[in-house]
């Protein structure tokens, strides 16, 4: 079973998320900001990152910078998932080593459509 | 909505689109067609009914709309976009080096979302189709669905189903909530209305045809003449794409599937075929779209 750190403020956004992607058969675990997203990561890394940009402590961004630098940081698939939705944001993340990139609001199809874009679920389990 | 009605909608809808229902299909009807009896200040279905017996010609063509637009979304089903980048197109490059020229067809353009996801694999291909003449026509039963395709802004959940993000960032504009694909990419492709069940001849010959979920709501007959009209649209080493739910097994001989390709068909020997016996039930039903 892969596994996705799910890391949003938002204690409704981390259960959305969570539902949706056990749905595709990951294993969940949760972070409210980076900096315990980043203890996390010290420990164990996942197979993929959920990340919210704007969250206290540490945010995202710097967030998913500190974790690609950690010995086999850039194995994990980061997909931003933020309501900041312009251009110069998507491109810093990209730029910063984020593999996909979810504009707030999203869905199941959504998700399930960017994780399979970056080879996190088989391209056929995104259609159901 | 009464037995009566149904059947009349089903009649009515296969008359003018093709559309087949089967005799359990209700909710669709239902789910497409109570808003737009709203919409047009009717009370329900059997008074909607009442009006397309009535011969109102701009109900008849919100009707059929209503129930011939497809979800779409930006390379759908993916396989089919591998598959153009990875075997259609190499193949083709090599067999016209001399004519340096391409013709695709979407023929269910729907809202844009494939004729542009056909065109950003081109672009991605760069220099291979330097001094190319391109031409991805893209056709659509539906007015409205066209004028879409044609603006082609896309709402933010829109843009997010199938599309990558870098494709995203490379070859949209944002506009407040909304994306609108690049000039470059919207010269590309000229949009048309057309009607399946019509007359295609005039669009001339393809070297590709996308004909993808479109078919499955014909019956077999219709299916049919459509595949052998096809046929002759298609350049003898060109190539149909079909949806993933969709074959021409058992239904027609003027196309044979790729081997491990699923969905790709080349057509066969136009001679070979000519020698066989046309196939039954093959005159293409005109509808009352005529015109449109």
């Amino acid at each position: 079973m892969k596994t996705c750190l799910v890391v949003d403020d938002s204690s409704v956004v981390r259960k959305i998320a969570r539902r949706i992607l056990e749905g595709l058969e990951f294993e969940v675990t949760e972070a409210e900001d980076g900096s315990k997203a980043l203890e996390i990561c010290q420990r164990q890394l996942p197979d993929a990152v959920l990340l919210d940009w704007n969250m206290p402590v540490m945010d995202g961004f710097e967030f998913m910078g500190h974790m690609r630098r950690l010995p086999g940081g850039d194995q994990p698939k980061v997909v931003f998932c933020t309501t900041e939705n312009n251009v110069a944001h998507i491109a810093q993340a990209l730029s910063g080593g984020a593999n996909e990139y979810i504009m707030k609001p999203f869905d199941k199809d959504i998700i399930a459509d960017k994780f399979a874009e970056v080879g996190l679920i088989p391209v056929g389990q995104a259609m159901v | 909505m009464t037995p009566t009605e149904y059947e009349y909608l089903r009649k009515f809808l296969k008359d003018n689109s093709g559309l087949d229902l089967s005799a359990d299909k209700q909710y669709l009807i239902e789910s497409r067609l109570l808003p737009l009896a709203r919409k047009a200040g009717l009370s329900g279905i059997p008074e909607l009914v009442q009006k397309l017996q009535a011969g109102s010609r701009q109900l008849i063509t919100d009707v059929v709309e209503a129930m011939t637009t497809n979800e779409t979304f930006f390379f759908r089903d993916k396989v089919p976009f591998d598959h153009f980048r990875d075997h259609i197109m190499p193949e083709i490059i090599k067999a016209r080096a001399g004519k340096r020229s391409v013709r695709i067809w979407c023929a269910a353009g729907s809202t844009g979302q494939e004729p542009y996801s056909l065109a950003m694999c081109l672009k991605e291909m760069g220099a291979a189709l330097t001094g190319w003449r391109v031409e991805i026509i893209a056709t659509d039963l539906s007015q409205e669905v066209l004028e879409k395709a044609k603006a082609g802004v896309y709402s933010q959940f829109e843009v997010q189903r199938g599309l990558p993000i870098q494709m995203l960032v490379k070859y949209f504009k944002q506009t407040g909530e909304t994306w609108q694909i690049n000039p470059e990419l919207r010269a590309m492709i000229q949009h048309r209305q057309l009607n399946l069940l019509h007359d295609f001849a005039q669009l001339g010959t393809f070297d590709v045809i996308f004909c993808r979920n479109v078919l499955i709501y014909f019956d077999q007959d219709t299916k049919i003449n459509i595949f052998n009209r096809l046929a002759r649209q298609i350049e003898p080493d060109g190539f149909l794409v079909l949806g993933a739910a969709e074959t021409v097994v058992g239904l027609t001989d003027t196309f044979r599937p790729i081997p491990d390709r699923r969905g790709l068909y080349k057509p066969n020997d136009p001679r070979a075929a000519a020698a066989r016996p046309a196939l039954a039930g093959a005159a293409p039903r005109m509808a009352v779209m005529a015109g449109r």
